[in-house]
């Protein structure tokens, strides 16, 4: 029933223009290609990998990926434990280099411009692709709004309509109504369900354009995971998704598309139907069918 | 009873005697701080009175001697501008260490001295300071400020150490959110890092500051002897080991027993600190 409302207000604000045009550039005049246009919140951004390699030191972990990322689509990356999932979601916002000596080669394209150029700030890459964590990490010394609040302030963003739009993302995570009256208690005073939601709002209050979910509910019980789901299908309307689960039941809810993955490499992607009832490749059909993996 | 014997009597006496002899150890290890506790209340409290805070040293050999009201201000104020060097400098340092440099030469370098400077014995701060601020009359001979600049090195290490740990156990989740949230690096550690790592931060600064209030040597060629209270950190100026240092070896029953009183009122004074550290520390989210 929350939930109903939370969708109804998540859709009411969905055609509120963007009020920013993306910037990835460093400096002010580097170049004219990286700056677009601003554009109505639905119309979200296609990304395209092209030929992506990511090592840890010597451990090749990603082995020349190519795959594109639908707008307005959910895109489910599965695969055995081990074989890059999480590697690839995070080259995507380039978080992937934050591990020290690991490095990433090929291209990321977000709407004509490669996240991997060397002009591009890297800053403006992870504010533009959000990411949420398998376990929830709110941050514990701030309250839920402040939580919520914080990519703001982290970023920089300054203006009155803080209230707004923490008010906005809870509302658009469904956990407005759970918590509309306890703004100031700690955050990681929420259950383990709340505090992804609360992760999740945190992410959308820096309006990015992609989200990126790596395991979003495998720490979550049935209800919380259904939420997330659900969530996940409302977020589609503005939103490009990846989300890696291990969950072929969560795929084949939430994914338009499912790409599959195997020791660094993608074996196969379509749509999600497809591939979970007649994919082109063998070792598909194995994995799906719980064969291996 | 056939599944699960019951326990031999061997195993009982082992276990007994290991007990004990665990037990022993222990005893005689407090047993020296019981005494040291001991001696300095009976032989300081007599010595404690309203104008023992209120007086200063007269310097008068015969007849009243004075109090301690300007070792115990000295102490103080000294300690105080230490802390304002070497605890922002030992943050600042630490953070260099875990959110820059945590895996570069030059920081396995730094880590190596201030480990290096961990042992260096407290004397040695204070003739380099001597030799470097007071005998090269910079800013003029013997201050205050000399004395803190000796303890603020002697600090530093422990400082930086401390928060180095403390730092090191904020998640590295955390950092991750809020880079991902498309954070600049300062921002993390100005608003999720640091404030995550406050109160252990606190405790470490608190527990160094323990340690340095009580150091003479640092003292003893830096801010030097004098018995007035002085708010001026560019002069000479008392503390209270220097006091004691001074009164324990004169051939005057009252001025021993004074150095017994100033003695109490270190141990309170570091207690004190010890209990607030304590208290902080429970506030930490961290474990
Ligand atoms: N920090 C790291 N340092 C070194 N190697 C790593 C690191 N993280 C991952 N790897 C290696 O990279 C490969 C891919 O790991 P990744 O975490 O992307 O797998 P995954 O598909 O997400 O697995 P899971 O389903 O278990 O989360 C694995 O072989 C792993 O051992
Ligand atoms: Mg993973």
């Amino acid at each position: 029933m929350t939930f109903e409302n939370a969708g109804e207000t998540a859709s009411g604000t969905a055609h509120t223009p963007c009020p920013r045009a993306p910037r990835l550039e460093r400096g002010e005049n580097e170049g004219a290609a990286a700056t677009t246009v601003p554009r109505p919140r639905t119309a979200a951004r296609r990304v395209s990998i092209r030929d992506l390699h990511a090592w840890y030191g010597d451990r090749h972990a990603v082995k020349g990926l190519t795959l594109e990322l639908e707008p307005n689509r959910a895109t489910a990356i599965i695969g055995p434990s081990g074989c890059g999932k999480s590697t690839l979601v995070r080259c995507i916002n380039r978080m992937h280099e934050e591990v020290p000596g690991a490095r990433a080669e090929g291209e990321v394209v977000l709407d004509g411009v490669n996240l991997y150029d060397e002009r591009v700030d890297v800053v403006a890459v992870r504010r533009l692709v959000g990411m949420v964590f398998q376990k929830p990490n709110p941050f514990p010394t701030m309250s839920i709004f402040d939580n919520v609040a914080a990519g703001l302030r982290l970023t920089g963003a300054k203006g009155a309509d803080l209230h707004e739009r923490v008010e906005r993302s809870l509302r658009a995570a469904g956990l407005w109504d759970e918590v509309k009256d306890r703004l100031k208690s700690p955050g990681v005073s929420l259950s383990g369900g709340q505090q992804q939601r609360l992760c999740i709002a945190r992410t959308l209050a820096v309006e990015p354009e992609v989200i990126l979910m790596d395991e979003p509910a495998s720490a979550l019980d049935p209800i919380s995971t259904l939420r997330i789901e659900e969530l996940v299908e409302e977020l589609k309307e503005r939103y490009t998704i990846v989300i890696v689960t291990h969950n072929m039941q969560q795929a084949a809810r939430v994914a338009d598309a499912t790409a599959f993955m195997l020791d660094g490499e993608l074996v196969e992607v379509g749509p999600t139907e497809k591939m979970f009832t007649n994919p082109d490749d063998e070792r598909t059909e194995q994995y799906v069918t719980g064969k291996f993996g | 009873m056939s599944v699960l014997p019951a326990v031999s009597a061997r195993r009982r006496r082992a276990d007994a005697l290991a007990r004990g002899l665990l037990a022993l150890g222990a005893a005689v290890a407090m047993l020296p701080l019981v005494l040291v506790l001991y001696y300095l209340v009976k032989k300081g409290a007599g010595a404690l009175s309203v104008s023992f805070f209120t007086s200063d040293p007269t310097g008068a050999f015969l007849g009243d001697p004075g109090g301690v009201r300007s070792a115990v201000l000295g102490t103080i104020e000294i300690v105080a501008l230490a802390t304002l060097i070497a605890v922002p400098l030992g943050v600042g340092v630490a953070l260099y260490l875990t959110e820059y440099g945590r895996a570069s030469l030059f920081g396995k370098a730094v880590r190596y001295f201030v480990d290096v400077m961990t042992g260096v014995p407290s004397i040695v701060f204070g003739l380099f300071i001597y030799i470097t601020l007071v005998l090269s009359g910079f800013g003029g001979g013997f201050a205050g400020w000399k004395g803190s600049v000796a303890l603020a090195l002697l600090m530093l290490p422990v400082v930086t150490r401390s928060a180095e740990v403390v730092l090191l156990l904020v998640p590295g989740s955390l950092r991750e959110a809020a880079l991902a949230l498309g954070a600049p690096r300062w921002r993390v550690v100005a608003r999720v890092v640091l404030p995550t790592a406050l109160p252990g931060l606190v405790t470490g600064a608190l527990l160094a500051v323990a340690r340095a209030a009580g150091e003479t040597a640092p003292l003893l060629f830096t801010s030097a002897v004098v018995s007035g209270t002085s708010y001026d950190l560019g002069q000479r100026m008392n503390s209270l080991p220097i006091q004691i240092f001074n009164d324990i070896t004169q051939p005057s029953d009252r001025l021993v027993e004074r150095a017994w009183g100033a003695a109490l009122t270190l141990v309170l004074m570091i207690l004190l600190l010890t209990v607030v550290a304590r208290l902080v520390a429970r506030r930490s989210r961290l474990t």
